[in-house]
Order: C-alpha cells, then sequence, then structure tokens
C-alpha cells in the first residue's frame, strides 16, 4: 500500500492512502508551526491556538462544533509540539466529508471570541499545573532548558507561566492567520475510501482557501556543548529521578537510524510513532541498561527517548531509583554501561535483535488507519513522507560500524546533561540547582 | 477483511477438556497476532493480611519457570520484538501481548509455560519487591492516585476489596514471601478461570488447536470461591481532605456507589454516565467547568460497573484556589441529572454515538481482543457486539432519568481532594 500525493492550486499538500480493514476514515491536518516557532513573551502560542480551534467558526457555531464527529460515532484531537500542531478526527466512512469540512473551517474561519480566548487561558495554566505535579515531567522540562542554550527547542510547549498570563487575543490571533494557511500544510486522509472520490471532496473544501505568505523562518543551530552540564531539582516527594540527556542527530541525519538500534539495544525498540508506542511498553527485559539497572535493584525502570525532528533534539534516558537507592549510584553505573558501548559497540547478535524489534514494532504500529495517518502526516511535517514505506529497508542496512560510531559521537560526557530529582522531606516549592542556568524548561507534546 | 459488519466479530468459542475457555477471531489488518489471556485473579482475592499478593504476582510470575529463567524467557520474548504485560484488577490478571504471525505458536507455547509453572525464584521476588516498594511510594506522590484510592475508601470501607489499595502498601508488600505467591497461583491460575482471547492474522480453527496443545494438557486444582462482595449501605455525605501542599495542582476525585454490571439498568446507566461525564470532551461536566468555566484542563466521569456494585466517579485538576468553585459545579450538575434527566437530544446524541463507536473500538487487534475478554467477563455472549445497537436503543428517557434519580445525590457523595489545598475557605 502506498499514499497517493496531490498538491492543490493554492499548495495544500493532500495524501490519501486506502485501508479498507474497517468501515472507517481518519483525517488529519497538519502544520508546520510548533513550540520552536516562538519568541520570548510568546512561548506557549502555538499549543494555545491549537486549543482556541475548537472553539467554534464563521460557518460552525461554537455550540455545534461538539456533535459533528461524535454522531458517527468518532473521535477527535490535537496535539502541539515542538515542530508541529496537527488536527484529527477517526470516524465511520460516511463521516469523511464532515472531517474535510470542519478541518477547512479550522484553517480558515476561527473565531477567537475574546471571552473563550481568556476561557482557555486558565486551562492551560491548569494544564501547565497538573504537569508540575509529575516529579518526572518537571524534571524533563529542567534538563531539556539545560540541554540548550540557543535553539527554542528549550522553550516549553506549553510555555512559560508569565507569558501565559500576559498573552493577547491579538498575539493568538496574529500566530494562527500567519501559519494556518494551505501552503503551510498537509492534509492526510487514509482509510475506507475511494481516492479519488476523497481528493475531489479535499479539492471542494479546500481549494478555495487562499495561500499565505510562508517567509523563510529564521533559525538558530545549537552551537556543539562543549562540556558536561548538570541540574538538580529538589524538591518534597518520595522518588528520586534521573536522566542524562545528549544532544542527537535530526531525522535528516544519517546517524538516526543508528542512534535507533542503539536505543533497541540498550532500553528496548519503541519505533518512531509517537502517536502509538507510548500505549505499548517496549520489549526492554533482555536490553542493556534494564538488565543493569532493573535487575539488579537500582531502578524500578528506565525508559528511552529519541524521537524524529526536523532539527537535531536530544536522546534522553529515564532512569526511577529504586526506595533508598542513592542517584549517584544509579548514574554510576549507567555511565559504566553507556562507556562500554562507546567504546566497543554492540555485538552481532544485538544488531540483528535490534533490527528484528524495530521491524515487529513498524508492523504493530500499523494497525489501525490513525496510526498509518499519523505517521504520514507526522514524517511529511518534519521530512518527508516517503520517508515511512522506506523505514524498514533503512533499518535493516543499519550496521554495526554505523551504530558504534553514533554511539562514539553522541555518548560523550562533553555532550550530555545530567538531571536529578531528589526528594526532600520538606514541603514547598521546588529549589533547582543548575550550572549557571535559569531553571525553566520545554514540556513534552502538549495533548489537547 | 473487517471485524464488524453485520454478522459483527462472530468469534469461534470453545472450553478446552480441563475448563479453560478459548476465543480466537481471525482479522488480518496486519501480519500479527494479539493474545490476551485472563484469570479470574484479581485484587480482590488478596487475603486481607497480605493486601496487594495478586499485583506481586503479577509482577513475578514472568521472572522464570521450572524449565526456565527469567532471563531465558527475557531473551526469547524480546528477541522475537515482544513485551509481555501483565495487569491486574479488581477481578482479573491478565497476560497481553501482540507478536508477529509467524512467531505466534512459540510466543504461545511460552505464555502458557509462564502461567503454569512459575517459579518465583527468591532472587526475583526481591528485587521485585523493590520495584513494587517504589511504585507504591511513587503513588503516595501522586494527587492523582491518592484521591481515587481515598475515594474508594470512602466509597467501599477497608472491608470490602473495592475498598484497598490494589498494590498494598509497603508495610504489607513487605510481609508477603514466595510462599504466599505459590498459594495465590495454585488457588486461583487455573485452567478453570482461564480465558484465553486470540486475535489476528491467523485462522481461528489453528490458533484454537495451538492453544489446546499448549494449554490442554494443563491439570490443576480448582479455582477457590471468591470472597462476598457486600453492597455498599446508604451513606450521608462525606468529604475528606489530604493535603498535598509540594504540589500545584489539587485532584478532586467525587463518586457514589453506583451498579453491578449485571444490574438490568446498565445499559441506561452507560447512556446516563456519558452524557454527565463522556460525551465530546466530558459531558455537561466537562462542557460547564472546562469550556465554560475555564477552571479544569480535565473533568469528566467513569462508569466501573463491575462483578459487584461499582463506583461512578467524577474527576477533575484545579488550581487550590479553584477547587471550592469545581465542587460546586459538580454539585448542581449531579443535582440536575438527577431531578431532570437528560433532554432527548442528550439522550439520541449519546446513543448514536456509543452505537457509532463500535467500529472504531473494534478496528484493532488488541481492540478486539480487549472487548471479547469483557463480553467473556460478564457472561456477555459472543454476539454481544450486534447486540448493542438493539440494547441501547431500547432504553427510554424515563428509564436513565430513573436510573440518575437512584445514584445520584450530592448530599450522598463521597468527595476527596488531594493536593494543595487544606480545606474550604470558610
Amino acid at each position: 500500500m502506498t499514499a497517493l500525493e496531490e498538491v492543490l492550486d493554492n499548495g495544500l499538500r493532500v495524501l490519501i492512502q486506502e485501508v479498507h480493514t474497517a468501515p472507517l476514515a481518519s483525517v488529519w491536518c497538519w502544520y508546520r508551526v510548533g513550540s520552536k516557532d516562538e519568541a520570548p513573551g510568546t512561548t506557549g502560542v502555538s499549543h494555545w491556538v491549537e486549543h482556541m480551534n475548537f472553539k467554534g467558526t464563521t460557518n460552525i457555531p461554537r455550540d455545534q462544533i461538539k456533535g459533528i464527529i461524535e454522531r458517527h460515532g468518532g473521535s477527535w484531537n490535537g496535539y502541539t509540539w515542538i515542530d508541529q500542531t496537527t488536527y484529527m478526527e477517526t470516524a465511520t466512512r460516511d463521516a469523511l466529508d464532515h472531517m474535510l469540512f470542519i478541518e477547512a473551517e479550522r484553517m480558515a474561519n476561527c473565531l477567537y471570541d475574546p471571552d473563550d480566548c481568556e476561557s482557555e487561558r486558565t486551562v492551560i495554566i491548569s494544564e501547565l499545573q497538573g504537569g508540575e505535579n509529575d516529579p518526572d515531567q518537571l524534571l524533563d522540562q529542567e534538563v531539556v532548558a539545560t540541554a540548550f542554550r540557543a535553539h527554542p527547542y528549550r522553550h516549553p510547549t506549553i510555555g512559560w507561566l508569565s507569558d501565559l498570563q500576559s498573552m493577547t487575543r491579538a498575539d493568538l490571533y496574529g500566530h494562527y492567520r500567519r501559519y494556518y494557511v494551505p501552503n503551510n500544510a498537509t492534509l492526510v486522509i487514509v482509510g475506507d475510501v475511494e481516492t479519488k472520490e476523497a481528493l475531489r471532496l479535499a479539492a471542494r473544501r479546500f481549494g478555495t482557501i487562499a495561500s499565505g505568505d510562508t517567509a523563510v523562518r529564521r533559525s538558530t543551530r545549537e552551537p556543539e556543548q562543549l562540556g558536561g552540564r548538570r541540574v538538580t531539582v529538589s524538591r518534597a516527594g518520595t522518588t528520586a529521578y534521573l536522566k542524562l540527556a545528549y544532544h542527537a542527530p535530526s531525522i535528516h541525519d544519517a546517524e538516526f537510524l543508528p542512534l535507533l538500534v542503539l536505543d533497541a539495544v540498550l532500553t528496548g525498540a519503541k519505533g518512531v510513532n509517537l502517536w502509538a508506542s507510548f500505549r505499548t511498553p517496549p520489549p526492554q527485559r533482555s536490553a542493556r541498561l534494564y538488565r543493569a539497572l532493573v535487575d539488579e535493584g537500582l531502578a524500578s525502570a528506565v525508559a528511552g527517548s529519541l524521537a524524529p525532528t526536523a532539527d537535531p533534539f536530544l536522546y534522553v534516558i529515564s532512569v526511577t531509583a529504586t526506595d533508598g537507592t542513592p542517584l549517584a549510584a544509579v548514574e554510576e553505573k549507567a555511565l559504566s554501561q553507556l562507556d562500554a558501548v562507546r567504546g566497543h559497540g554492540i555485538s552481532t547478535g544485538e544488531l540483528q535483535k535490534a533490527k528484528y524489534q524495530l521491524r515487529a514494532r513498524l508492523v504493530f504500529e500499523g494497525d489501525s488507519i490513525a496510526n498509518i495517518a499519523h505517521q504520514l502526516g507526522y514524517f511529511e511535517t518534519i521530512a518527508s513522507w516517503r520517508m515511512v514505506p522506506a523505514l524498514a529497508a533503512r533499518i535493516d542496512a543499519v550496521t554495526l560500524g554505523q551504530v558504534a560510531d553514533a554511539a562514539a559521537r553522541i555518548l560523550r560526557p562533553a555532550n550530555l546533561t545530567t538531571g536529578w530529582f531528589e526528594p526532600s522531606a520538606e514541603d514547598g516549592a521546588a529549589v533547582i540547582r543548575g550550572g549557571g542556568h535559569e531553571a525553566d524548561a520545554p514540556a513534552g507534546r502538549q495533548d489537547r | 477483511m473487517s471485524a464488524t459488519g453485520q454478522r459483527g466479530i462472530a468469534p469461534r468459542r470453545t472450553q478446552l477438556d480441563n475448563g479453560a475457555v478459548v476465543i480466537a477471531k481471525e482479522a488480518g489488518v496486519t501480519a500479527a497476532v494479539t493474545i490476551n489471556a485472563s484469570f479470574e485473579a484479581g485484587t480482590i482475592f488478596d487475603p486481607p493480611a497480605e493486601q496487594g499478593v495478586a499485583h506481586f504476582v503479577s509482577r513475578t510470575i514472568d521472572r522464570g519457570t521450572r524449565e526456565r529463567t527469567a532471563r531465558d524467557i527475557a531473551d526469547d520474548l524480546d528477541g522475537r520484538g515482544v513485551s509481555l504485560t501483565t495487569a491486574v484488577g479488581r477481578h482479573s490478571m491478565s497476560l497481553t501481548c501482540t507478536c508477529l504471525v509467524e512467531d505466534f505458536e512459540s510466543i504461545l507455547t511460552t505464555v502458557a509455560e509462564i502461567v503454569r509453572s512459575p517459579a518465583f525464584p527468591d532472587g526475583e521476588v526481591e528485587t521485585r519487591r523493590g520495584e513494587i516498594v517504589t511504585l507504591i511510594r511513587q503513588d503516595e506522590d501522586s494527587p492523582a492516585v491518592v484521591a481515587v484510592e481515598g475515594l474508594l475508601a470512602l466509597l467501599f470501607g477497608d472491608a470490602h476489596p473495592y475498598g484497598r489499595r490494589p498494590r498494598g502498601s509497603v508495610e504489607s508488600v513487605e510481609r508477603i514471601g514466595r510462599k504466599s505467591l505459590q498459594a495465590f497461583h495454585a488457588s486461583r491460575l487455573v485452567p478453570e478461570s482461564l480465558s484465553l482471547v486470540i486475535v489476528g492474522d491467523i485462522e481461528a480453527g489453528r490458533a484454537i488447536a495451538v492453544a489446546d496443545k499448549a494449554f490442554g494438557s494443563w491439570r490443576s486444582g480448582r479455582r477457590a470461591d471468591a470472597p462476598l462482595l457486600v453492597e455498599p449501605g446508604p451513606a450521608a455525605r462525606r468529604v475528606r481532605v489530604i493535603p498535598m501542599m509540594n504540589k500545584t495542582q489539587a485532584d478532586i476525585a467525587y463518586g457514589f456507589a453506583a451498579i453491578r454490571r449485571a444490574d438490568p439498568r446498565f445499559d441506561a446507566c452507560w447512556l446516563m454516565n456519558n452524557i454527565l461525564g463522556e460525551y465530546s470532551i466530558g459531558g455537561r461536566l466537562g462542557d460547564r467547568i472546562r469550556e465554560r468555566q475555564g477552571m479544569a484542563y480535565y473533568a469528566f466521569s467513569a462508569l466501573d460497573a463491575n462483578v459487584g456494585v461499582g463506583p461512578l466517579v467524577v474527576r477533575a485538576g484545579v488550581a487550590p484556589a479553584n477547587v471550592d468553585p469545581t465542587l460546586a459545579s459538580i454539585d448542581e450538575e449531579v443535582a440536575r441529572m438527577a431531578a431532570d434527566g437528560p433532554t432527548d437530544q442528550e439522550l439520541a446524541d449519546s446513543r448514536q454515538y456509543l452505537i457509532g463507536s463500535m467500529p472504531r473500538r473494534l478496528e484493532t487487534n488488541a481492540g478486539i481482543a480487549a472487548f471479547l475478554q469483557m463480553t467473556e467477563r460478564f457472561g456477555l455472549g459472543t454476539d454481544y457486539d450486534v447486540r448493542v445497537p438493539d440494547l441501547l436503543r431500547s432504553v427510554s428517557r424515563d428509564e436513565v432519568h430513573a436510573t440518575a434519580r437512584a445514584l445520584l445525590d450530592p448530599t450522598k457523595a463521597a468527595v476527596v481532594i488531594a493536593g494543595p489545598y487544606a480545606g474550604p475557605a470558610s
């Protein structure tokens, strides 16, 4: 199965893939805008705009937007992250035109009622504060902010609290109008549809929307990290957490897939579908870090995180220390494992196992039309959808030498930011100590 | 091939000579097979003095058998890209995984070995005890978990299995030894308590034959009787505040003891809860507290009609200053549903949504397997998916209203607030 690609006159890229396993269709509309496109003062604007785009349009009154998809048994959602903002609906196939209508309206005609903007401000602050309740998430924010000095990936997707308190409706609407144009978007349709008819419907709904100015955006390249960095968060809590974050290659870099294979050896294969992967834990019980940390009783959990991104982001290893185990012991053991793989690479058996795991993962990730559609749109937004069908062969071609080179280059102490969450007995606000950094940080992906 | 349609899922269901039930469904969505093995071995079977045994078994059952070490099993599963998930609920313990179709027979054989002959090696028991203690300590630092566990304790009390913490406490887990794990396994994980569901790119007859080969020769003792689940009696409003001043946001858990899954009012209650706290983005509760008042990122309700009378729980996460107004809004919405019931339009919308969402619910192998496991657990029949539309269509607005009137009353609600909140301002 492969997708049809068509670009409308206004620049909207349309991807359609027929999958006839269930009487369903999934529609996703992707925009090349995320928290990396935000400046100080308006951090979090992409995510807030995403929330506002569920609140009525010129042709869909606010009170009627709810129910259009539900009447067809459907689900809808959206999320914002560092490179992208996306909206989705999955429903019975007869709802296809309704889904396209909603997405076309969302692109061109959202209302931004001032009262709704104010009401949503407190919803988003509640979302931010709910995330801060989780010490692991709090530490993640600090580590990412410490690892990046220049690149806007350091901004939290949800935004700084002060920006959320001060942003105006004009900021939101300006951001919406600048980035929500067809030539900055990809529309993906997957499911029990007929390609020609789906394309005709898409052209009818979106074809009249004018393209916009997509002037080249300024970007900053993160300078090479010249030495290890460290941040420690101390706060009342029960459990200690460790994070080891290395600057990692982007999806465009030939080293990305060797690092993906290396991660499978260290913590078990996750695949590359952010929409699907968190639902199923990786096969990791024979992974190097699991055996060294969890099976030895130093940790209750270990996880690796490597996402395909447009610019170089991070490879993060997260560890939960078992009750009473000092973080220093956990860190020492983890680093000894990483030093070993940096010095000696991986074995032939490990390479074969990692490739098998990743091949299985790619099969498992294609179990629903929403997952298939997500991958096409996600990759098109950061690079090209054509990477998706080529992934299996490219992973299979990864060599031992490439993995060893990736380990040697990426897992260097100078490329590392280490984060500790140390639970303290007393209540009160978090105390953050770091190497001369303000303790601000990006959150992870923000769901609707 | 679609799993739904006029004939519905139409799985093959058979019972092996030893009493184990096997349900198989061929579905060619991907070249993969999902295995879902469920036992009547949930936390309600924990001995009162050893809370957390069921959960402890779920964390150790796959850590070595009489034939192979934990390391050997891990190498086997990881080598085929398989992640075996063990989970424990109030009534059941399940082992689930998805494998490539070419690995199905080998993986099912390994699953059978794990459930038939776990060794619970001493070293593994001690290592996993450390993990469990850490999990319990993490739960104790989570306002959401603290609020929900606190609510269930208020609703059901310590004497009822639903009122106890599913993982036990640090103290109870420290007392659990290898013998307790073996005893739990011997009394609960037996063929007659097994329901094995297999869904994927494999012909149903072949799946059943492979299952018979893996499980058919298993002979074990009879399952022990289940404890009696006493229905909670009438109660006045109870409010418990659990201050967690190191947190930023408070979690509210608010609820009632509702109904059993076997209650004839189930479909009416399902619709009522959908209207109150599920439809679209949290039903009436989400519409008011999130969309209109802007007070919470999440506000919703969930119905857990189980083997015994289960809870209907309203949840919201809010800033400390919004706890009181959020509670007032929950009270008003609950009272309004009890007083007036749903509108005709709301009922029609929710009914249409629940019926229409069936194909989506049954799209993936894992989704079909979970659905079939649920129908087996509650004795709903293998044609339940086909019957759902008529069951929902037959519910009248008066029946939904009557259910709301019987179950929802703010003056009888149990309420727990966990977070940086010390109590009402007054």
